[in-house]
C-alpha cells in the first residue's frame, strides 16, 4: 500500500540547499547565483517528474509514497515527523509548483537582469519553492503549518523585496500579518485535532475521524476543525475577510506575483481544504461555508477587478476571484473537489502566464503599471500579445481553451448538487463569469489595443527571448491544459483514491444548456467591456465616478473596513496602554515607592536636633513603661 | 527608721534632676541634673540592696559611679570644645545634628 | 557516576575568574592591560562552558532524576545542605547561561570602540552636505557613560558578569531551598552593579538599577517567610530540612491545601516578579533600557528565567494541590501578559524596551506551559526558557551594535539600514523571526508545544494565547521595517556592517536558532525526563483524547521509521 521512497526529501531539500548557498555566499555569487537557482529549480522538477512517473507506474491503490526523514519533537504521546507524502494529490502540486516555479526562475534571469541584488531574488525563490513543496508534501498538520508559515515568510521576503520603497514593505508586512490571523486558525485546528484524537499525521486524523454514517466524533467538534482550517486557508488564498493583503503584494517583483500569488501558494487554501476532505466530509456546516466564502470572494474578486488601473492589481482580484471558484469546487464537497484542484491546475498556468506577459509588458513601459497608458501594445510586443491573448481566452472560459472545461465543471457541479444553495451557487458563478469576462476583455483593451497613451520618453520593445520562451510554454499549458487534464489525464479519476468518488449525478440543468449559458455569458461581459473600451477613446487620468463605480475603485471600502475598524483603534489601544502602563501600573509601584519616600520623609521631621525634646521623648516614654508595669500589677 | 524613706528621697531626688534635665538650657546645669538622676538611682539600689539583705546592688551602685565618672570626664571634654567654638554652653544652639 | 565534582568545579571557575579579573592591575591609559582583563574573562567563561558541555556529555537523560550531585552539610543546626544537583531542566538552563556568558564577554569587548566619536570618516558621496545630527556623539560617548569611571570599566564590568554567572549557576544546580534562596538573592547583587554602574549612566539608570534591586528583594523577602514556613512544617514531622529530596516527599509533609496555598502565594510572588508576569513586570523595561547590552542579555535571557525555573523547580513539587488550584489565576495572568505585552511592544519607540515588552509576552507562554500540567506544555515551557533565550539574546545584541553605532536606542533613528548593513540587517531579521515563533527557528517548537499541551487542558486560555502570535508577528515587523527597511536615513548612510567580533558573538547564536529549530530533539531529550518527574511530582497526567486513532494506523504511521 504504502512505499518508502528515500528520495522524497531531496525534492525539498534541493531548493532549500540553493537557497542557502544563494543567501550566505554574499556577493561572490552574483555571478552564477541566477543559475544556481535556476538549476536547484529545474533539479526539483527532473526529480519530481521521476517521482511521479514511478508513482504512476504503480496500482492504483498502492500509490503513497511516503519518506520518514527524522523524528522531529516527541513529547509525551505527541510525535511529530518530518515525513513526506507523495500520493495522487501531493503529485499533481509537485509538478505544477516545480514545473511553473523553473519556467519562472527561467524568466526572472531576464526580468530581474537589471537589478543589483538578483542573487538575493533568487535565493527567496528558492526559499519558496521548498516551502511550497513541504507544505504539499507534508504528511502530518504540523509539517504542513511549517510550509505554511515558511511559504508567507518566502511571501513577505519577496513582496518586501525592494525594501527601499516603504510601500513595498508595509504591503510586505501587511500581506505576512494578514496570513497570520489565518494561521491562528490552522494552529487551533491543529491543537484540536490532537486534544481530540491524540494524532496530528494525515492518516491518524483522518482514521479517527471516520467516515459519514460510521463517525463517533461529534459533529461540533468536525464542523469547528473544518471552520479553523477555513481560516487558515482563507488567510492564505486571499479569500474573504483576509483578502485584503494580495491587491498590496503586487509590489513584489512580477515573476513574484506570477509564482506565488497567482499560480502556487496562494492556492494552498485549496489544497487545504482538498487534502482535509475527510473531515470537510462529515460536516455539511463547514463545506457550505467554504462555499459561501468562495462564491463571494469570487463575486468580490471579480467586481473590484473592473475598476483597476493597475494592470497587475486586475490580475490579483482575478486570482482572488478564480480561487474563489476552486473554493467553491472544493466546498461542494466530493462531487467538487476534483475539479476544484483540476481548475487551480489550468489556473496555475494560464494565469502564470498572464503575470508574466503583465511584467514583459511593464518592463517595457518602464515599471508603470497604469494601464491608462498603455494601449496599442499588440504591434510592438507580438509575442507578449500573443501568449497573453491565450491566457487571456483560456481565463475567460473560451472553448477550447483550459478555463472553459474547467471552470464549466465547476459550475455544474453547482448544479448537480442541487437544491437552493446548489442553485444560487451556480448561478453566482455563472455571474462571475460575465464580470470575468468583462474586466479582461477591459484589460485586453487597454493594453493591447486603441491608442498609444504612452508617457514620454517610452519607446516600448518586445521581450528578451529568456523572457518569451516560458510564456510560451505557458500559453501552450493555457491552450491544451484544461483539455488534457479533464479528457486526456483524467486527472479527477487519478485523485480519487484521496479525493473520494463523487456519487453520480445530473445536473438540474442539462450540461449542454450550462455550456451555453456559459458561452453568452462570456460573450456578454466581453461585449459590454468593448462597448466601453474598445469603442471610445480611454482618458489617461481616470474620470470622475459615481458611487458604484467609486466604490469598486476603493475595493468596496475593504481596506477601509480593516484599517478604520482594527488598525486604528488598535493603534489608540496600544497608545492608551503605552499610556496606563507608564501611569497606571508603574504608576502603582513607583506610587508605593513614594508612599515610603514621603511617610520616612515626615517621620524625619521629628529629629530636631534639640537635645531636650529627645530628653522630653525619653521620660514621656518611661513615664508611659513605668505606667503600663504599675497597670499590668494592679490588674 | 523604716527604709522607705530613702526611696522617697530617691524618687524626690530623681523626679528633680528630670526636671532639671528638661528644663535647663545650661549644658553644665543638664549634665549636673544628670549626675544627680544617677546618684538618686545609686540611692535606691544601695536602699534595696539594705532591704533585701544582698550586696548585689551596692555593687551595682559602684559600676554607676564609674560609668557616671567617665561619662562627666567624656561630656565636659565636648563641652569644653562646644564652648570654645560657639561660646555658648546652651544645649539649643547644638541643634545640627538633626533630620 | 562521576566523582569528578563537576557541579562545584564549574560553579567555582567563574568565581575565581572574577578575583582574577578584578585583581588584574590597570594603568590607566594603556590599552593592552585592559585587553589581558578581557582575554581573562573570555578565557574563564569559555572554560566554564567547556565544562559545562563536558557535564552535559557525562549527563544520562534516562539516569537518576538528579545526577552529579553533591551534599555537604552547612548549617547543621537548621538542616541547611550545601546541596547541588541537576535534572534536564536545570541541565539545559546551565547550559544556556555558560553559553551565554562567553558570548557576552565578545559582545561588551570594547564598546567604545564602535562608538563613532566624529562622523563617520568615508562618507559617500551625496552625502557631504549632511549636517551632524545632533545626537552623534561628538564627545567620546564612552567617558559620558561612565563618568570617572571610565578605565576601571573593564575590569569590574567583566567580574560582575562573572559573579553573576556563578551565582545563576548555582540557583540553578542548588537542590536545597534555603542555598536556592542565597543564590536567588545574591545574585540581585552583581545585577545591581551592572545596571547601576556599567549601564546607559544618569539618574535613569540609578533608578532603574534600584527599582530593579528593590522590586526583587520585596518579592524574595516574601518568599524568605514561605521558606520558613516550608522548614517549620519539616521540623514538625522530623528533623527539619530544606532538601528539594525531604520538601517534595508529600507523605511526609502532609501539608493541607490551605498551608500550601499561603505558601504557595509566598513564593508565586517571588517568581512572578522575576519572571515578571503582569502585573509585576515594570521593572523589566527600565532595567533591561538601561543596562549595558551585555548585562541586558543575561537579564533578560537567563537571569529572568530563574522565575520561571523555580515554578517548574519549587513551586509545582512542593504544593501541588495549591499549583493546580491556583493555575487559573496564574493562566490568566500569563495570558493577559501575553496580549499586553505584545501591544505594548508595537507602542514602543526605543528598541531595548520594545525587546523587554516581548520578552513579557514570552514569559506569558512559558507560564501558560508550565501550569498547563502536561508533559507536552512543561517540555515546551522548559525548550521556550532555553530558545528565548538566544533569540531575544541575539536581538538584543544586534540592538547593541547598533546602539554602539549610533548611540541611540530610538527607532525612529534608524531606518533602511538593511542597504548599508545587510548581513546585520539579516541577522536581526532571522532572531526577529525566532521572536514571533516562525516555523524553522527554535522557538516555533517551544511555542508550538506550549500551545498543544495547553489546549489539551485549559482550552480557552490556549485560544487567547495563540492569537498572540499575530501580535508577535506585528511588533517584530513593525520593529524590523522602521529600523531596516524604507528609504536610507542619512545618518545611517556611513554604517558598518558586522565586525568580525561581533559575527563571532552573533554567528553561534543564529547558529543555534536554527539548529534548534530543525532539530530539537536533543534538548527535548533532556528535558522530557525531567518533565515527566516533575509532572509525576504534581500528580497530574496528560490527558486522553476521547477519540484517539485506530491502532493499526499507528502502525502504518510508523512504517517509514
Amino acid at each position: 500500500m504504502v512505499t518508502t521512497s528515500p528520495l522524497l526529501w531531496l525534492l525539498v531539500g534541493l531548493p532549500l540547499l540553493g537557497s542557502a548557498i544563494l543567501l550566505l555566499a554574499g556577493r561572490r555569487a552574483d555571478a552564477w547565483g541566477h543559475w544556481l537557482g535556476t538549476g536547484a529549480a529545474a533539479a526539483s522538477f527532473v526529480l519530481g517528474v521521476a517521482q511521479v512517473m514511478s508513482l504512476a507506474s504503480k496500482p492504483a491503490d498502492s500509490r503513497t509514497f511516503i519518506d520518514n526523514v527524522y523524528n522531529l519533537v516527541s513529547v509525551g504521546s505527541l510525535h511529530v515527523d518530518v515525513a513526506f507524502r507523495l500520493d495522487q494529490l501531493s503529485a499533481v502540486f509537485v509538478l505544477l509548483i516545480t514545473g511553473v516555479g523553473s519556467l519562472i526562475h527561467v524568466y526572472s534571469i531576464g526580468y530581474m537582469a537589471h537589478d543589483p541584488g538578483r542573487r538575493r531574488f533568487f535565493g527567496y525563490l528558492n526559499l519558496f519553492v521548498a516551502a511550497m513543496l513541504v507544505l504539499v508534501l507534508a504528511d502530518n498538520y504540523v509539517l504542513l503549518y511549517v510550509g505554511w508559515e515558511g511559504v508567507g515568510l518566502a511571501s513577505y521576503l519577496l513582496i518586501g523585496y525592494w525594501y527601499h520603497k516603504p510601500t513595498a514593505a508595509t504591503a510586505a508586512k501587511k500581506a505576512f500579518i494578514m496570513n497570520r490571523v489565518g494561521d491562528v486558525g490552522l494552529a487551533l485546528a491543529i491543537f484540536l485535532m490532537f486534544q481530540q484524537f491524540g494524532k496530528v499525521d494525515f492518516t491518524g486524523v483522518f482514521s479517527a475521524v471516520g467516515v459519514p454514517g460510521a463517525s463517533n466524533v461529534a459533529h461540533g467538534v468536525v464542523t469547528a476543525l473544518g471552520l479553523l482550517l477555513l481560516l487558515g486557508a482563507c488567510g492564505k488564498s486571499a479569500q474573504l475577510p483576509l483578502q485584503a493583503w494580495l491587491a498590496d503584494a503586487m509590489e513584489g517583483p512580477t515573476p513574484v506575483s506570477a509564482l506565488i500569488h497567482a499560480a502556487t501558494m496562494v492556492t494552498a487554501g485549496v489544497y487545504l481544504v482538498a487534502r482535509s476532505n475527510p473531515i470537510f466530509n462529515l460536516s455539511e456546516g463547514a463545506r457550505m461555508v467554504v462555499a459561501i466564502v468562495g462564491a463571494a470572494t469570487l463575486l468580490y474578486g471579480a467586481i473590484i477587478g473592473t475598476a483597476y488601473d493597475d494592470i497587475k492589481k486586475v490580475l490579483a482580484s482575478s486570482t482572488m476571484s478564480q480561487i474563489g471558484y476552486m473554493m467553491l469546487g472544493v466546498g461542494l464537497g466530493p462531487v467538487g473537489y476534483a475539479f476544484g484542484i483540476i481548475h487551480l491546475l489550468a489556473h496555475g498556468f494560464f494565469k502564470a502566464g498572464l503575470f508574466l506577459g503583465a511584467g514583459s509588458v511593464m518592463h517595457a513601459m518602464n515599471d508603470d503599471v497604469d494601464m491608462r497608458r498603455y494601449g496599442a501594445l499588440r504591434k510592438v510586443m507580438p509575442w507578449t500579445f500573443g501568449t497573453f491573448a491565450l491566457g487571456y481566452l483560456a481565463l475567460i472560459g473560451v472553448p477550447p481553451f483550459s478555463g472553459f472545461f474547467t471552470k464549466d465543471k465547476i459550475i455544474e457541479a453547482a448544479f448537480v448538487k442541487g437544491g437552493t444553495s446548489g442553485v444560487i451557487f451556480g448561478v453566482i458563478a455563472l455571474f462571475g463569469v460575465v464580470l470575468t469576462a468583462f474586466y479582461m476583455t477591459r484589460l485586453m483593451l487597454m493594453t493591447f489595443f486603441g491608442e498609444k497613451r504612452w508617457a514620454d520618453g517610452v519607446h516600448p520593445h518586445e521581450a528578451p527571448t529568456v523572457m518569451v520562451w516560458p510564456k510560451v510554454v505557458l500559453a501552450f499549458g493555457s491552450v491544451a491544459g484544461g483539455f488534457l487534464l479533464i479528457h486526456v489525464i483524467h486527472v479527477q479519476t487519478w485523485l480519487e483514491p484521496v479525493l473520494g468518488t463523487p456519487a453520480e449525478g445530473k445536473p438540474v440543468l442539462s450540461t449542454i444548456v450550462l455550456t451555453v449559458i456559459g458561452l453568452l455569458a462570456i460573450a456578454g461581459g466581453a461585449g459590454a467591456a468593448y462597448m466601453l473600451f474598445g469603442r471610445r477613446a480611454i482618458p489617461v487620468t481616470a474620470p470622475a465616478a459615481g458611487v458604484l463605480v467609486g466604490a469598486t475603485r476603493q475595493q468596496l471600502y475593504a481596506d477601509s473596513f480593516n484599517e478604520g475598524v482594527f488598525m486604528r483603534p488598535g493603534q489608540y489601544l496600544t497608545r492608551a496602554l503605552v499610556y496606563a502602563d507608564n501611569r497606571g501600573i508603574d504608576g502603582g509601584v513607583n506610587g508605593i515607592a513614594a508612599f515610603f519616600g514621603g511617610t520616612s520623609g515626615r517621620l524625619r521631621r521629628l529629629q530636631t536636633g534639640f537635645v531636650r525634646s529627645y530628653a522630653l521623648s525619653v521620660f514621656a516614654g518611661a513615664v508611659v513603661i513605668t505606667a503600663a508595669l504599675l497597670l499590668v500589677r494592679v490588674a | 527608721m523604716s527604709p522607705t524613706a530613702y526611696l522617697y528621697l530617691a524618687a524626690i531626688l530623681f523626679s528633680i534632676g528630670s526636671v532639671g534635665v528638661l528644663v535647663r538650657r545650661n549644658a553644665i546645669v543638664v549634665f549636673m541634673c544628670v549626675e544627680l538622676m544617677l546618684n538618686s538611682v545609686n540611692l535606691t539600689l544601695v536602699t534595696f540592696s539594705r532591704i533585701n539583705g544582698t550586696l548585689d546592688g551596692q555593687i551595682y551602685a559602684f559600676f554607676v559611679m564609674v560609668v557616671a565618672a567617665a561619662e562627666v570626664v567624656v561630656g565636659l571634654a565636648i563641652l569644653m570644645t562646644v564652648y570654645r567654638t560657639r561660646r555658648s554652653a546652651s544645649v539649643d544652639d547644638a541643634n545640627l545634628l538633626k533630620y | 557516576m562521576s566523582s569528578f565534582p563537576w557541579l562545584l568545579v564549574i560553579g567555582a571557575v567563574p568565581v575565581v575568574g572574577a578575583v582574577v579579573v578584578a585583581a588584574t592591575p590597570q594603568v590607566r591609559k594603556e590599552a593592552g592591560r585592559e585587553d589581558a582583563v578581557r582575554w581573562v574573562a573570555l578565557g574563564v567563561s569559555l572554560l566554564t562552558f567547556a565544562l559545562t558541555v563536558g557535564m552535559a556529555v557525562g549527563y544520562h537523560s534516562s539516569g537518576d532524576r538528579f545526577q552529579f550531585g553533591r551534599s555537604y552539610s552547612w548549617i547543621p543546626q537548621f538542616g541547611v545542605h550545601f546541596a547541588v544537583g541537576i535534572d534536564g531542566i536545570a541541565l539545559v538552563m546551565i547550559l544556556l547561561t555558560a553559553f551565554l556568558v562567553p558570548v557576552v564577554v565578545i559582545a561588551s569587548w570594547r564598546d567604545d570602540d564602535s562608538v563613532p566619536t566624529v562622523i563617520p570618516a568615508v562618507i559617500p558621496t551625496g552625502y557631504e552636505g549632511a549636517a551632524p545630527h545632533p545626537d552623534v556623539a561628538v564627545v567620546d560617548v564612552a567617558d559620558v557613560v561612565d563618568g570617572d569611571g571610565r578605565h576601571s570599566r573593564p575590569a569590574g564590568f567583566f567580574a560582575s558578569i562573572l559573579v553573576l554567572e556563578a551565582m545563576l549557576i548555582g540557583v540553578f544546580a542548588a537542590t536545597d531551598l534555603f542555598l536556592f534562596y542565597v543564590f536567588f538573592e545574591a545574585m540581585l547583587i552583581p545585577m545591581y552593579f551592572l545596571i547601576g554602574r556599567y549601564g546607559t549612566g544618569g539618574a535613569k539608570a540609578s533608578y532603574a538599577a534600584m527599582k530593579f534591586l528593590l522590586y526583587s528583594l520585596a518579592g524574595g523577602l516574601v518568599m524568605l517567610a514561605a521558606v520558613i514556613g516550608v522548614y517549620v512544617l519539616s521540623a514538625r514531622t522530623g528533623s527539619g530540612s530544606f532538601l528539594f529530596s525531604v520538601l517534595s516527599d508529600h507523605n511526609r509533609l502532609q501539608m493541607a491545601t490551605s498551608v500550601q496555598l499561603w505558601l504557595w502565594f509566598g513564593f508565586f510572588i517571588a517568581f512572578a516578579i522575576k519572571a515578571p508576569l503582569w502585573p509585576f513586570h515594570t521593572w523589566l523595561p527600565d532595567a533591561a533600557a538601561e543596562a549595558p547590552i551585555g548585562a541586558s542579555i543575561l537579564l533578560v535571557g537567563v537571569m529572568d528565567k530563574v522565575g520561571t525555573f523555580g515554578f517548574l523547580r519549587w513551586s509545582l513539587p512542593l504544593f501541588p494541590n495549591a499549583s493546580k488550584t491556583m493555575a487559573p489565576l496564574v493562566m490568566t495572568l500569563a495570558v493577559i501578559g501575553i496580549i499586553y505585552g505584545a501591544l505594548l511592544a508595537i507602542g514602543q519607540r526605543d528598541l531595548k524596551r520594545l525587546l523587554a515588552y516581548t520578552s513579557i509576552a514570552h514569559f506569558g507562554f512559558i507560564a501558560v506551559g508550565i501550569f498547563a500540567f502536561t508533559s507536552q506544555g512543561m517540555a515546551g515551557a522548559t525548550l521556550y526558557m532555553v530558545n528565548h533565550g538566544f533569540s531575544t539574546g541575539a536581538l538584543f545584541l544586534i540592538v547593541g551594535f547598533l546602539v554602539a553605532r549610533q548611540n541611540s536606542s530610538s527607532i525612529t533613528d534608524f531606518g533602511g539600514v538593511h542597504k548599508v548593513a545587510p548581513w546585520l540587517s539579516g541577522a536581526f531579521f532571522i532572531a526577529g523571526l525566532s521572536s514571533l515563533a516562525l516555523p524553522g527557528t527554535n522557538s516555533f517548537v517551544s511555542e508550538f508545544l506550549v500551545l498543544i499541551g495547553s489546549f489539551t487542558t485549559y482550552r480557552v486560555f490556549a485560544i487567547i494565547a495563540t492569537v498572540g502570535i499575530i501580535f508577535a508577528a506585528i511588533y517584530i515587523l513593525l520593529m524590523y521595517q522602521r529600523t531596516m527597511h524604507g528609504p536610507l536615513l542619512e545618518r545611517n548612510a556611513g554604517m558598518r556592517d558586522l565586525s568580525w567580533r561581533e559575527a563571532a558573538a552573533l554567528i553561534p547564536m543564529v547558529a543555534l536558532i536554527l539548529g534548534l529549530g530543525f532539530f530539537p530533539k536533543p534538548a527535548l531529550d533532556v528535558i522530557n525526563p525531567a518533565v515527566s518527574s516533575t509532572q509525576h511530582d504534581t500528580g497530574q497526567s496528560d490527558p486522553v483524547a476521547p477519540h484517539p486513532a485506530a491502532d493499526s494506523v499507528a502502525a502504518t504511521e510508523g512504517t517509514g521509521k
